[in-house]
């Protein structure tokens, strides 16, 4: 393969031979036969389909589900490299809970100059409601997936910080549950950290925030998912399944003595914990958005008055919102007292009128983000769109700067597929996946990496034709 | 349980029964229709009338050739008994249960249905008939296979037995009921060769020519067979049979959960309507009459299951 490229490849790095944390998987690879190794990857998607493990497209009639294309070369980290990452998320989403606390009590932050007021007080992703309000155990965050990027050895930037509902850990297990499958002999060759506890130690969190009513001795507890139709189903089923929790849809649930209740063929059950995977504005129909038909009326009340936990807490939102994104180094000296481990990826925010100037000047060789879009909706890759497309989006700069953000298009590292020619080199980014509970942040090794299968391609988001590949840590 | 999974359930196992049921009607029609030696295709006439779906399909066919029907029955989406909506649901359902059911139950579900999926996404050929019949057995056997050996015999299990046996209780009923009611108007068929025909075809739309043979030898009459598909309790198609297992479950059910509920008086009434009972008094009161009655109260029971278990609320 062409080792000779402006990105950072992890396999390589710019040689011949693989860098260290690969010298024995290339190794291994290099003793199998292509021709075997590509029938794997067939048996791969059988095993996915047959397993069931899909998502469902928005907007594509009749393609309801799909498989997420699974490419077998796995993506691999050295424990040193795996070390500084892990502090510098631990570091990060300590501040985020920090910031949130702060935010919906005395706003020390705003007070202290170091946030602009309107960030917040205009900001739809600030929640008003939960002003003043203790979440459970002090929690907020219970689940992040912070988006990383690589551009070097050395240089990782977050992307996002997937406060809110973030997905894709059932694929983190999956993936790895298939490899283990496919390639046993790869695991005795190498150490790598397992992934499997992820289930358990979710349970665990969440138990460790029960809420003030729970008298038991076991926490109940819940996953509440949109429904069958939700294009993450499939993970919310998975968890509960794993945790063993109940999985729930808003019409099995009810107010009953100030306790969030289920619907069980023996009566209704008292609900301490719940995991919820709808958003904030359908949480609640009489607080949020009155005609959601997936939320439970009232439940924001019994959040309030303890008889429930609500994980990732409501409001959450605002800590991963775009338009905020810029500030996060300093939000994590403001409240750490320490520079920012991970760097952030130098941001534009166009409501600033010299930025968008700039912005404007240099839209061919930027990136732009709506600030309340997700999934890689909505976006431009300036490098990558036509003239008609640059126009079109100026146009919808004019119009509403405050609505996006600009980043230069990063030169995000590869790490190679498995193509018919042989190994090729594909853009990647990693979702790891934070745990917070009173007493811990617990970060599984690894994550969700995600692959721009189509060469060239930045956009790795699975509704964009984006792949995934199992992530190994590696142990020593 | 949440009772919106008792109903997945539930719902799950009558649609993958409805499955097979749908699959041995075809079976017994297909056999018929290749070994008469007249015209015609009332045969198939008398399937839509069994299958429940007579004015479902005449809104879209004015005539029962056997490709129509076979096809509306096999694969038409717009049926929603046909095969493929029926493993459709029974999929769907077994997808919003997920976590009520065993790895193995699930995949055999899926896999069913992607097997499916793929064998009728065009219409079946008359060669290609006798191997998709075969896979929907099959398959059946495999769900029903992997549910007996690797499910616990708790709550989650009655359930899903008791869908079973409603939903087969219903079809015996109705495939009884339906050749009677064609025999019916002349009453001079009544032990002709074309009586002993029809009667034939409905042991073998139930897969039970065998076991019929076993217990009555070559003898196939009208009250042997009826008293074979009602009455017998070796018969697993039989209404007492599925009666006395769907009596069993929720007596199995009260154990567990304690309260005695309103739908096991309902089932025990069922259950004495057969208790002693002899295949003549059905005759003499009018079997068409009994079988009318016995699917109203299946019927009633699934809406006393649903309301005592909280499917929907």
């Amino acid at each position: 393969m062409d080792t000779q490229s402006k990105f950072f490849d992890e396999m390589f790095g710019g040689a011949d031979t693989p860098r260290s944390p690969y010298s024995r998987y290339f190794d291994w690879f290099e003793s199998e036969d292509p021709k075997e190794l590509r029938k794997k990857s067939l048996e791969a998607e059988a095993f996915f389909r047959r397993i069931g493990i899909t998502f469902n497209v928005y907007g594509q009639k009749g393609a309801d589900e799909r498989l997420i294309p699974f490419d077998i070369v796995p993506r691999i980290i050295s424990a040193r490299e795996w070390q500084r990452l892990e502090k510098g998320i631990e570091q990060r989403v300590r501040a985020i809970n920090a910031f949130l606390h702060d935010i919906y009590h005395r706003q020390e932050i705003v007070r202290a100059g170091r946030l602009p007021q309107a960030l917040i007080a205009r900001n739809v992703a600030f929640e008003p409601k939960m002003i003043g309000v203790n979440p459970p155990g002090g929690v907020y965050t219970h689940i992040v997936g912070t988006d990383l990027v690589r551009t070097g050895e050395d240089e990782f930037y977050v992307l996002e910080d997937n406060a809110r509902t973030p997905s894709g850990v059932s694929y983190m297990l999956e993936n790895r549950e298939t490899m283990l499958q496919m390639f046993p002999e790869l695991f005795t060759k190498l150490k790598v950290r397992p992934v499997s506890s992820y289930p358990q130690s979710l349970r665990r969190s969440l138990s460790d925030c029960a809420p003030p009513a729970f008298d038991g001795d076991k926490p109940v507890i819940a996953v509440l998912t949109p429904g069958i139709h939700n294009s993450a189903y499939f993970e919310h089923a998975f968890l509960a399944d794993q945790m063993g929790a109940e999985l729930v849809e808003a019409h099995d649930l009810r107010i009953i003595d100030g306790r969030v209740a289920m619907r069980t063929t023996r009566g209704f059950t008292p609900i301490d914990v719940i995991y919820r995977r709808i958003d904030d504005e359908y949480l609640d129909p009489l607080n949020f958005k009155p005609d959601s038909m997936l939320g439970v009326p009232g439940i924001l009340d019994v959040y309030k008055s303890g008889g429930i936990t609500i994980a990732n807490a409501p409001g959450t939102g605002i800590a991963d919102d775009k338009a905020l994104y810029s500030y996060m180094p300093d939000i994590v000296e403001f409240y750490t007292g320490e520079k920012a481990i991970l760097q952030n990826v130098p941001t534009w925010r166009c409501s600033e009128p010299d930025s968008l100037k700039y912005v404007l000047d240099n839209l061919a060789d930027l990136v732009v983000k709506e600030v309340h879009g997700s999934g890689g909706y909505g976006m431009l890759v300036g490098p990558a769109a036509s003239k008609r497309e640059l126009a079109r989006f100026e146009k919808k700069l004019r119009a509403r700067p405050g609505a996006y953000i600009a980043q230069p298009t990063l030169a995000l590292s590869t790490v190679p597929i498995m193509t018919k020619k042989g190994l090729a080199p594909r853009h990647v980014d990693l979702r790891p996946f934070v745990l917070v509970s009173p007493q811990k942040v617990r970060i599984t090794p690894g994550g969700l990496t995600r692959v721009a299968l189509k060469e060239g391609s930045l956009v790795v988001n699975s509704s964009q034709g984006g792949g995934t590949k199992d992530t190994w840590v590696l142990g020593d | 349980m949440l009772g919106k999974t008792a109903g997945g359930l539930f719902w799950m196992f009558r649609y993958l029964e409805r499955c097979e049921n749908t699959a041995r009607l075809i079976d017994a029609g297909w056999r018929i229709a290749l070994t008469r030696l007249g015209d015609g295709d009332n045969e198939w006439e008398s399937i839509i009338n069994t299958a429940g779906i007579r004015d479902l399909y005449e809104q879209k066919y004015d005539n029962f050739d056997a490709a129509h029907a076979i096809n509306f029955l096999l694969r038409d989406t717009d049926n929603p008994s046909s095969v493929l909506s029926s493993i459709g649901v029974a999929r769907s359902n077994a997808r919003l249960v997920r976590t009520a059911l065993s790895a193995e139950v699930w995949e055999a579900v899926n896999e069913y249905w992607m097997t499916m999926k793929a064998a009728l996404a065009r219409p079946v050929s008359d060669r290609n008939l006798p191997k998709v019949l075969h896979e929907i057995r099959s398959q059946t056997a495999v769900v029903r296979g992997t549910l007996a050996g690797t499910m616990l015999r708790n709550d989650i299990y009655n359930f899903c037995r008791l869908g079973t046996f409603l939903e087969r209780a219903d079809n015996t009923a109705r495939i009884l009921d339906v050749k009677y009611y064609v025999l019916l108007p002349s009453a001079s068929f009544v032990g002709s060769s074309m009586d002993n025909t029809q009667w034939e075809n409905i042991l073998r739309s139930v897969s039970a020519e065998r076991a019929f043979g076993w217990l009555h030898g070559g003898d196939i009459s009208a009250p042997a067979v009826a008293d074979f598909l009602i009455l017998d309790k070796r018969m697993p198609r039989s209404l007492a049979f599925c009666n006395e297992k769907i009596r069993g479950n929720l007596e199995h059910l009260q154990q567990d959960y304690g309260p005695r509920q309103p739908c096991q008086d309902f089932a025990d009434a069922i259950c004495a309507k057969f208790t002693g009972r002899h295949v003549d008094d059905v005759f003499e009161d009018g079997l068409h009459e009994f079988l009318e009655a016995s699917i109203r109260d299946n019927t009633m029971l699934a809406s006393h299951i649903e309301n005592d278990f909280r499917f929907n609320g």
